[in-house]
């Protein structure tokens, strides 16, 4: 059973969807974040796809291109020791609290 | 959820759904975290994500007409992509994937794809389009590419190879449409007009000149 | 080091079968299909090793691989001399 990103010749009836939408601001910027990182020596695009191949089935496919590109660079900076996951969360509900 | 049991659409395409407000909130935090902890400013980001986007199919298809318009020209490109983007004034970062340009003719229909993931010629093309990175295309292309083209309105007689590149590695394919009839005569702008990002890919043929009047 | 790549243009090689439980980059539907090599790129640090924050050296010959889409699919839709390429590192060939 071929990995959950290893894709070539997995049986697929689906049309192939042409819907194309818009950039959202937050995806826009998360691929600048990639990049920055990148730049900076952080992070490679060898361990991105690492982090993303290392998510389950079920969330590889359910979530968008810059949701699992979040999901990895969160998995890659915590790893590193740059922040933790209970920072993040407490960073969420703050920016949250902020909002409302 | 279609019978395969697969979930089509959503994970090709980009944050609308209900894990789009979690994940941009998410992506937020750590950004500002990164920003906090000293590791990047946010000019960092907003000069990158302009960078980014300074790069569209435009670029490609205006390297690509001048291919088409100068036969010297084209056989450098073939020969060393990077090189001759400098020439017309694209300096490929050094830790930039590498770039190759492969010729379609009437013989050879190349189209490329990333099964793993999503690799693609970003430095001269800018960003993937969605159905390029989805399933779907990522599944069917290398086993059924003939199929694949149907779906995107090309069809190719059986004396045309189709070859299909499966970018796995350092390399990034860019396609050289093949020069459709009707077009002597034309200015490198009008030619440009004509190459699309889906024949930059290999899904589809250039346009005829016949159809961007028309249109 | 391209003079140490030990294939080149035209040899016939096999892809090796294998699932590692780290990162690789040979699909599985090219695994234990034989090709011919249609370029050596030259030698690029292991992606393998930079996916852990590795140095990814010492640097891995990569090569170019065709394929006949018949040989990789049965019952292949398509044209006869259809082809299939992949850019593929030395370590994950053998020898025919």
């Amino acid at each position: 059973m071929p990995k959950v990103h290893d894709r070539g010749g997995w049986p697929n009836d689906d049309p192939i969807d042409h819907t194309e939408h818009k950039m959202e601001e937050w995806e826009r910027l998360v691929d600048a974040l990639n990049g920055v990182l990148g730049e900076k020596g952080l992070k490679n695009t060898d361990q991105l796809r690492r982090a993303i191949e290392s998510l389950d089935l079920k969330t590889y496919e359910s979530l968008a291109y810059y949701e699992k590109w979040t999901a990895a660079m969160e998995i890659l900076l915590v790893e590193q020791g740059v922040m933790t996951t209970g920072e993040i969360d407490a960073k969420m509900a703050e920016l949250k609290a902020g909002r409302s | 959820m279609a019978e395969n049991g697969h979930n089509p659409g959503h994970e090709d395409g980009h944050g609308h759904g209900e894990n789009a407000e979690y994940y941009s909130l998410r992506a937020e935090a750590m950004q500002a975290l990164l920003i906090e902890k000293g590791v990047c400013t946010l000019d960092d980001i907003l000069t990158m994500a302009d960078k980014i986007d300074s790069r569209s199919p435009e670029d490609g298809a205006k390297v690509l007409a001048h291919a088409w318009v100068d036969p010297e020209y084209k056989k450098r490109l073939l020969a060393d992509a990077e090189s001759a983007l400098l020439e017309l004034g694209y300096d490929l970062p050094e830790t930039a994937p590498k770039l190759t340009v492969l010729e379609n003719s009437d013989e050879v229909h190349n189209m490329a794809v990333c099964t793993l993931c999503s690799c693609y010629p970003r430095s001269i093309i800018g960003r993937p389009p969605a159905w390029y990175k989805g399933l779907a295309y990522r599944s069917k292309v290398v086993v059924d590419p003939r199929g694949v083209l149907r779906e995107f309105g090309t069809e190719l007689d059986d004396s045309v190879q189709v070859r299909v590149i499966d970018s796995s590695a350092d390399f990034r394919y860019l396609i050289l449409p093949k020069r459709p009839a009707g077009t002597e005569g034309m200015s490198e702008e009008e030619l440009a007009k004509l190459i699309t990002q889906e024949s930059m890919i290999g899904v589809a043929q250039a346009l005829s000149p016949e159809s961007v009047r028309a249109g | 080091m391209a003079g140490n790549a030990k294939y080149q243009p035209g040899d016939r090689v096999r892809i090796r079968v294998g699932v590692p439980p780290t990162h690789f980059r040979t699909p599985e539907y090219v695994q234990g299909k034989q090709g011919r090599i249609e370029t050596l790129w030259g030698a690029f640090p292991n992606p393998e090793s930079l996916a852990y924050g590795g140095d990814g050296l010492p640097a891995q010959p990569l090569y170019q691989i065709e394929f006949a889409q018949t040989d990789l699919w049965e019952n292949y839709k398509g044209a006869a001399t259809d082809t299939l390429l992949i850019d593929i590192y030395e370590h994950w060939l053998e020898n025919i």
